[in-house]
């Protein structure tokens, strides 16, 4: 059995006065994908922000409740944002390679920055993470080439690639499929399928023919709440909460 | 057969295409004309002695003005080592930290007044500040002058310029677990870099031309001016004296002094602009 890395207790977050996410509850195993579905501004990526501090770097963003990574908890007091987010990796909606930097320097910025300098360590951190994130084969050739010249596909490979080459335990991931075409989608799909032998998943997405096909556990969000959490079968297939079948079935206003 | 379009968004669209047309090449028309001008008349005093030689006294002919470009680089080289460094650094603070405090409000607001401070104003506080004290015009208080007047364009473009780094790209490098200043610095200010650069050189450019605040603190001179503490010729303050002589020949020299001014700050931009895209493509 797999034991959870992620406990999350009575999570609130708000920007400002505005109360996004309400008492959120759940728990994520570890090796598994959890994805977490709902209509757009229903609070998912908000929820996903707040498991590697990145909520609070907004302005006027606020968080309460606790967030349990591997026992401990994200938000105690004297914890560093900055270890955290080194744990919990991160991959954004819109592929965003740092524009200045080649697809080599991209994968090795992580390591780089936070002091490794030895060749041999970095040529061969960026060789590994590209081959898991399924790129190596389309850009062994180019690997001194601007990171912005590649697809979008393969620039949102090469984000994957950049936050996995730090070893974080948890990768998130907010939509990364959704400024893609279905091919390069179904790259991503197959890798995450790879890339949960080794690290714990979540993924938020609109898609939810996605979360059914890649996820072990879905949630569903509503307004800020959480609805419904499972297993991915059983709630797609016998959802408890009325809301949350009026959702997959499409009938919602 | 093609539909046909109203006659009265026909004729609306031609006017307006007209308009642009008509504002376009009186833009370009302007800036030509000045090129063309300043070439055609510069031209013809421009030789090998114009860059090599001092400037001849009154009544003989040929001599040039060495001095005097040698004299502008320096000025700008003092002005750009007070004016990059405060107005970079100010402007990352501007747009890292106080884009919502009352700091930020209060450097961005006398940055703005600096810049509309008269540039002969700006003259008068570089005499009184280095001039007076020191008892002679030098180098330094012109490139003082200068460099001050570098500061406020040098914050502003610097902020504007970082602020338009999408903040997905802050937000992978956070997420990437590195502390914010390594964000900022390798991550941020790189890839705002080219347009910090342009800011600069306009900058750079725009106190390349001025004479006023140089007038009673560089003052100018004849002769090589040796270190930084003697007065020093410029090519602006060249082209004022020549201009409102009435010898013919220095008439020709200040056209060409001005063609040389011109080149300098084109070129200038010209490289730093190649040097950086063969940088980040290469």
């Amino acid at each position: 059995m797999s034991k959870p890395i992620l406990e999350i207790e009575r999570l609130n977050a708000w920007f400002g006065t505005q109360h996004v996410l309400k008492d959120v509850s759940l728990t994520a195993e570890s090796q598994q994908i959890t994805a977490l579905i709902g209509p757009s501004g229903c609070g998912k990526s908000t929820f996903i922000r707040c498991l590697n501090r990145l909520h609070e770097v907004v302005p006027d963003a606020t968080v309460s409740g606790s967030v349990k990574l591997s026992g401990t908890d994200i938000y105690g007091p004297g914890v560093d944002p900055v270890m955290i987010r080194r744990r919990v990796g991160m991959v954004f909606q819109k592929p965003n390679p740092f524009p200045t930097m080649s697809v080599y320097d991209n994968v090795a910025a992580g390591l780089r920055l936070s002091g490794t300098r030895r060749r041999a360590v970095l040529d061969e951190r960026v060789e590994q993470t590209l081959r898991q994130a399924a790129l190596w084969d389309e850009v062994k050739e180019v690997l001194h080439k601007s990171g912005a010249s590649l697809s979008g596909g393969q620039q949102q490979r090469l984000c994957i690639a950049r936050a996995l080459a730090v070893e974080p335990e948890v990768l998130l991931l907010d939509e990364p499929c959704s400024a893609l075409d279905p091919i390069a989608t179904s790259k991503i799909e197959e890798l995450l399928l790879v890339l949960k032998k080794t690290y714990s998943v979540l993924i938020v997405t609109h898609n939810m023919q996605q979360a059914a096909r890649v996820s072990d556990f879905t949630g569903f969000f509503l307004l800020g709440e959480l609805v419904e959490f499972g297993e991915t079968g059983q709630l797609f297939t016998n959802p408890k909460d009325r809301r949350t079948e009026d959702y997959i079935t499409g009938r919602f206003g | 057969m093609t539909p046909t379009l109203p006659l009265g968004r026909r004729l609306t669209n031609g006017i307006m295409l007209s308009l642009t047309g008509v504002c376009t090449v009186t833009v370009i028309g302007v800036l030509f004309f000045i090129l063309g001008y300043i070439t055609y008349h510069g031209i013809s005093a421009l030789d090998w002695n114009f860059f090599t030689k001092l400037p001849k006294p009154v009544g003989e002919t040929g001599g040039g003005m060495a001095n005097a470009i040698v004299g502008t680089l320096k000025l700008l080289l003092l002005a750009s080592l007070i004016g990059v460094p405060i107005g970079f650094i100010g402007g990352v603070y501007l747009a890292e930290y106080g884009r919502k405090n009352t700091i930020g409000f209060l450097i961005r607001y006398a940055a703005d007044l600096l810049n509309g401070i008269p540039s002969i104003v700006m003259g008068i506080f570089a005499y009184t500040i280095i001039v007076l004290p020191m008892g002679h015009f030098s180098t330094l208080a012109g490139g003082v002058a200068l460099g001050i007047m570098m500061i406020p364009i040098a914050v502003r473009s610097a902020e504007e310029f970082i602020k338009l780094v999408p903040a997905t790209i802050r937000e992978a490098g956070l997420g990437l677990g590195l502390p914010e200043w390594k964000v900022v610095s390798f991550i941020v200010i790189p890839s705002a870099f080219r347009g910090i650069l342009t800011g600069i050189m306009l900058d750079l450019a725009r106190v390349a031309g001025e004479t006023a605040p140089l007038l009673f603190t560089a003052f100018s001179n004849r002769f090589w001016s040796r270190g930084w503490l003697e007065p020093i010729a410029s090519l602006p303050v060249m082209i004022y004296t020549y201009a409102i002589t009435p010898y013919e020949d220095w008439h020709r020299q200040a056209w060409a002094a001005g063609l040389v001014l011109l080149i300098l700050v084109l070129g200038a931009n010209v490289i730093s602009r190649l040097v950086l895209h063969r940088r980040l493509t290469g």
